[in-house]
C-alpha cells in the first residue's frame, strides 16, 4: 500500500465530517467568513497551530482578491501548494560523508520513536548492502539497548553498547573508533529520550554531539529530531530548545499512519527553517520514507494525489 | 505572542475598554477570542473548545460579569471553575477493590509511556500495602518484555511474561491465574502500544479485557498529544471501556489541553499524573492545577507543596522572624540558596509561578555557580557576613583572591544579594501567606 493511501485511509474516518461541512458551504467566486473559519478548523484539527493557521489564511484571502475558486478542491490545492512551498524553501537531502563513516544521530523526547526510527534507517542501508554500526547511546531507559540489539540482529548491522547507566559520551566515542576501524558507511547514533525541559540531559546531549564530531571530523552528518506525528504545539517549543542546544538539521515525523496528520511539522518549518526529512509510517523495518513535500501538504487537506 | 499567560492577554483585552462603563456583548466576545486562543494553543481539540466557548459565553454575559469592575478576572474565574468541572471536578481514586486479584490494563499508542507508568504505579501501590504483579503482554516491541522486567526490579515487585510466540491475552490470562497462586493482590497489565484506528490490535485490546476482565482499564497518554487526542481516546473507550486517564511527560512544558479533550469526549476522570524520569514521580491527579496550567495560569499550588516538602520548617520560621527584625545576612542567602536548590530544577519551579509558564530553561541553576557562590561566602570574615555593606574594594580583591573566583563575581554576588535584600524587605511586610514564597 502506498504512503498516501496509508495516510488517507487513517484520515478517511475523522476528516469527512469536516470536509463535508466545508463541500456544503462553500461558493464559487467569494470566500466567506464561515468558510473561512471552517477551513481554518481544517488547519487547527491537523495541529498546524494558531500562528501558522492564520498566517496560512490571510495569505489565502489576500489571493482570493485576485481570483476566484471554482471548486474546493482548486482552493485546496492552492493551500496545499502554499504549504508545500514552504517546505521546499528549506528542503535539503540526507547529507552524506565525502569520505569515511557518515554519521545520523537521533534526538527527542521520550516515546517519539528514535529507535524505532534508527531500526528502520539500519535496514534501509543494510538492504543496500552498506555496512552499517548502531550506536546504543541510550544508556538510561530499561533495556534499551536489548531493544537495537534486536535490530541489529535482525538488519545485520554491527552494534556498539555499554553497560546500562554508563555514560552516553562514551559508547558515542567507541562507536565513532569502531566505525572508523570497521570502515562502516553508516553510524547511526541512538540517544536516550528527554525532555527539553532537562538541563542536564540537553548538556549530555551536547556532549554526545561534541564526543562525535571530534572522532569523526564533520560529523554527525545530521542530527536528525524525532517528532512523534500526535504532538500537538509543544513540539515547536521541543524544536526550538533542541535547536538551541545542538545544530538540528532535519525532522522526522513518526507514526504518521495514524489519523494525525503531523501539521506541527508545518509551523516549525516555517518558524525554524527546520526541514522535515523522513516520515515514519508503520510498525513494520520498512516504513520509512523520504519526507515528500507536495504528498504531506495534500494529505493535510485530505487531497487525493497520486503516489510519488 | 503565543503561550503568554491567559491572564495577562485577557486583562490587556479589558483594558482597552476601560472607562466605557459596562462591557457589551461585543466585548465579552473579543475576550473569549483570547480565551479561546489559549485553549488551542494549549492543544484543547477544536471542536471541545468550540463547544466550551460557548457554555462560557453564556455564563459570562450574566449582568454580574458584564458590570464588574474587574471583568477580566470575572471571565478567568468562569473559564477555570468550567474547566475544573470538565476535569472532572475533584480527584478520583483508584478502584482496586472487590475480590483479589485486582486486574489494572494498561492501554495507549506508541509511546505514550505505559511501561514506565506500568513500574509508577506498581511503585505506588507497593509502598500501600499491596503486593503487586507486572505482567508484560507486549509481544511486538523488540526487548518490552525485558524493559518491563528491568523496571519491575527498580520498583521491587514480581513480573511475569510468557514466550513473544504466546498471544497476548494469553499471556494475560495466565498472568492474573499466577498471581491468584502466589497470592498477588494487584496485577498490572502491561499491553502494546498501538494505533486506535488499526482494527487487528484494537480487537487484540478487547480480547485482553475479555480474557482478565480488569477493574481498571487506563488509557496512557501523552500530555504533548495535540488534536488527536480525541479520536484516540474516543476509539479506545469504544473498544474496551476505558475507566481512566493517565497523563504522562507533565514534566514537559506542555500545556496538555489533551486531558480535556479526553475528559470531555469520554467522560472519563484523568485519575494521575506522571512527571518525571524516576519511578517516584507519580502523582494524584488534580483537576484544579491542570486547569490553571492549560490557561498559563502556572501552578502556584504545587509550587508551594514542593516547597513545604523541601523545605525546613524550623528555617523557615527563623527567617521569617529575621525579616520581620530587617535582618538579611549573606549567610542567610547562601541558606536560601541551597534550600530552593533542593527543591530540585529552578526552571521548573519559575514555571510554576504564574505568567511564567513559559520561562526559558537558561534560568536554571548552574550547580558549579553555586559551589563558587558558597566559595566568595565562604571567603569572607564572619563581620562581612552579618555586615556586607562594609565590603570595600580592597576586601572584595581579597575574597576574590581567597576563593578562586574574580572580582567581578564577588560584585555580582553582592549586587544580588543587594537587590534580594531589597525586595525581601519590601515584601516582608506584605502578606503574611507568602511568608514561605517571599524568598524566590
Amino acid at each position: 500500500m502506498g504512503l498516501f493511501q496509508k495516510l488517507k485511509q487513517g484520515l478517511a474516518r475523522t476528516s469527512n465530517n469536516i470536509r463535508s461541512k466545508i463541500q456544503s458551504i462553500f461558493q464559487p467566486g467569494a470566500l466567506t467568513d464561515e468558510f473561512l473559519d471552517e477551513l481554518e478548523a481544517v488547519l487547527i484539527q491537523a495541529d498546524v497551530g494558531v500562528e501558522a493557521t492564520t498566517a496560512l489564511i490571510d495569505s489565502l484571502r489576500e489571493e482570493s482578491r485576485g481570483k476566484s475558486f471554482e471548486t474546493v478542491e482548486d482552493l485546496y490545492r492552492t493551500m496545499a501548494e502554499e504549504v508545500a512551498g514552504i517546505f521546499a524553501s528549506i528542503d535539503a537531502p540526507l547529507k552524506v560523508a565525502g569520505q569515511g563513516p557518515t554519521v545520523y544521530t537521533m534526538v527527542g523526547v521520550n516515546g517519539s520513536g528514535k529507535t524505532t526510527t534508527i531500526a528502520k534507517l539500519a535496514h534501509r542501508y543494510t538492504s543496500q548492502n552498506k555496512k552499517v554500526v548502531l550506536a546504543a547511546a541510550d544508556t538510561f531507559r530499561a533495556a534499551a539497548g536489548d531493544q537495537l540489539e534486536v535490530w541489529a540482529k535482525r538488519t545485520g548491522a554491527d552494534l556498539v553498547r555499554h553497560s546500562h547507566g554508563s555514560d552516553p559520551g562514551a559508547v558515542a566515542f567507541d562507536a565513532a573508533r569502531a566505525a572508523i576501524a570497521r570502515k562502516a558507511d553508516l553510524l547511526l547514533v541512538d540517544t536516550a529520550g528527554r525532555l527539553h525541559t532537562k538541563k542536564n540531559l540537553m548538556e549530555e546531549l551536547k556532549k554526545v554531539i561534541r564526543v562525535i564530531s571530534r572522532e569523526i571530523p564533520g560529523a554527525p552528518h545530521e542530527v536528525i529530531l524525532v517528532i512523534d506525528g500526535t504532538t500537538g504545539q509543544n513540539g515547536l517549543i521541543q524544536a526550538r530548545v533542541f535547536a538551541r542546544a545542538v545544530d538540528i538539521t532535519g525532522l522526522c515525523i513518526t507514526k504518521l499512519d495514524g489519523s494525525s496528520k503531523g501539521g506541527i511539522a508545518v509551523a516549525i518549518a516555517s518558524e525554524l527553517g527546520i526541514p522535515v526529512k523522513l516520515v515514519g509510517v508503520g510498525e513494520q523495518a520498512s516504513d520509512l520514507r523520504d519526507f515528500d513535500a507536495r504528498g504531506f501538504a495534500h494529505s493535510l487537506f485530505g487531497i487525493d494525489q497520486v503516489e510519488c | 505572542m503565543a503561550f503568554e499567560s491567559l491572564a495577562s492577554r485577557l486583562a490587556d483585552t479589558f483594558k482597552k475598554l476601560r472607562g466605557r462603563g459596562k462591557l457589551s456583548e461585543k466585548d465579552i466576545n473579543q475576550g473569549l477570542r483570547e480565551v479561546r486562543l489559549a485553549l488551542l494553543e494549549a492543544d484543547v481539540n477544536f471542536k471541545v473548545v468550540r463547544e466550551f466557548i460557548a457554555n462560557v459565553r453564556e455564563r459570562c454575559l450574566d449582568a454580574e460579569v458584564l458590570e464588574s469592575l474587574t471583568p477580566a478576572q470575572q471571565v478567568i474565574k468562569i473559564v477555570h471553575q468550567e474547566l475544573i468541572s470538565l476535569l472532572g471536578g475533584r480527584t478520583h481514586p483508584l478502584d482496586i477493590s472487590g475480590p483479589p486479584p485486582a486486574v489494572i490494563a494498561l492501554y495507549g499508542l506508541q509511546g505514550s509511556g505505559k511501561t514506565t507508568t506500568a513500574g509508577k504505579l506498581a511503585l505506588q501501590l507497593k509502598k500501600s500495602g499491596r503486593r503487586v504483579l507486572l505482567v508484560s503482554c507486549d509481544v511486538y516491541r523488540p526487548a518490552a518484555q525485558k524493559q518491563l522486567e528491568v523496571v519491575a526490579g527498580m520498583a521491587g515487585v514480581s513480573f511475569f511474561t510468557l514466550s513473544d510466540r504466546v498471544s497476548p491475552e494469553v499471556i494475560a490470562k495466565k498472568g492474573v491465574e499466577k498471581a491468584v497462586e502466589s497470592a498477588h493482590n494487584v496485577v498490572i497489565l502491561d499491553t502494546a502500544g498501538r494505533l486506535q484506528i488499526d482494527d487487528e490490535m484494537m480487537d487484540e485490546a478487547r480480547r485482553i479485557k475479555e480474557a482478565t476482565l480488569p477493574r481498571e482499564r487506563l488509557l496512557v497518554v501523552d500530555a504533548m498529544t495535540g488534536q488527536e487526542a480525541c479520536q484516540v481516546a474516543e476509539e479506545f473507550d469504544r473498544v474496551v471501556d476505558i475507566t481512566g486517564v493517565v497523563l504522562t511527560k507533565l514534566d514537559s512544558d506542555a500545556r496538555g489541553g489533551a486531558a480535556l479533550s479526553i475528559a470531555k469526549v469520554t467522560g472519563k476522570p484523568i485519575k494521575f499524573a506522571s512527571l518525571g524520569e524516576k519511578l517516584e514521580d507519580f502523582q494524584v491527579f488534580h483537576p484544579d492545577r491542570m486547569a490553571s496550567r492549560i490557561l498559563g495560569m502556572g501552578d502556584v499550588l504545587t509550587l508551594i507543596e514542593k516547597a513545604e516538602a523541601a523545605f525546613d520548617q524550623q528555617k523557615v520560621a527563623q527567617m521569617e522572624e529575621k525579616l520581620r527584625r530587617k535582618q538579611f545576612t549573606l549567610e542567610d542567602f547562601m541558606d536560601q540558596m541551597k534550600e530552593v536548590k533542593k527543591m530540585g530544577s529552578f526552571g521548573d519551579l519559575i514555571r510554576m509561578i504564574p505568567g511564567f509558564a513559559r520561562a526559558q530553561v537558561d534560568v536554571d541553576f548552574d550547580p558549579k555557580e553555586l559551589a563558587r557562590v558558597e566559595a566568595i561566602i565562604n571567603s569572607m570574615t564572619p563581620e562581612e557576613r552579618q555586615n556586607p555593606d562594609i565590603i570595600s574594594g580592597s576586601r572584595r580583591r581579597r575574597i576574590a583572591r581567597g576563593s578562586g573566583t574574580t572580582v567581578q563575581e564577588v560584585n555580582r554576588l553582592l549586587k544580588q544579594f543587594f537587590q534580594a535584600r531589597k525586595m525581601l524587605f519590601q515584601m516582608g511586610s506584605s502578606d503574611k501567606r507568602l511568608g514561605r514564597l517571599r524568598l524566590f
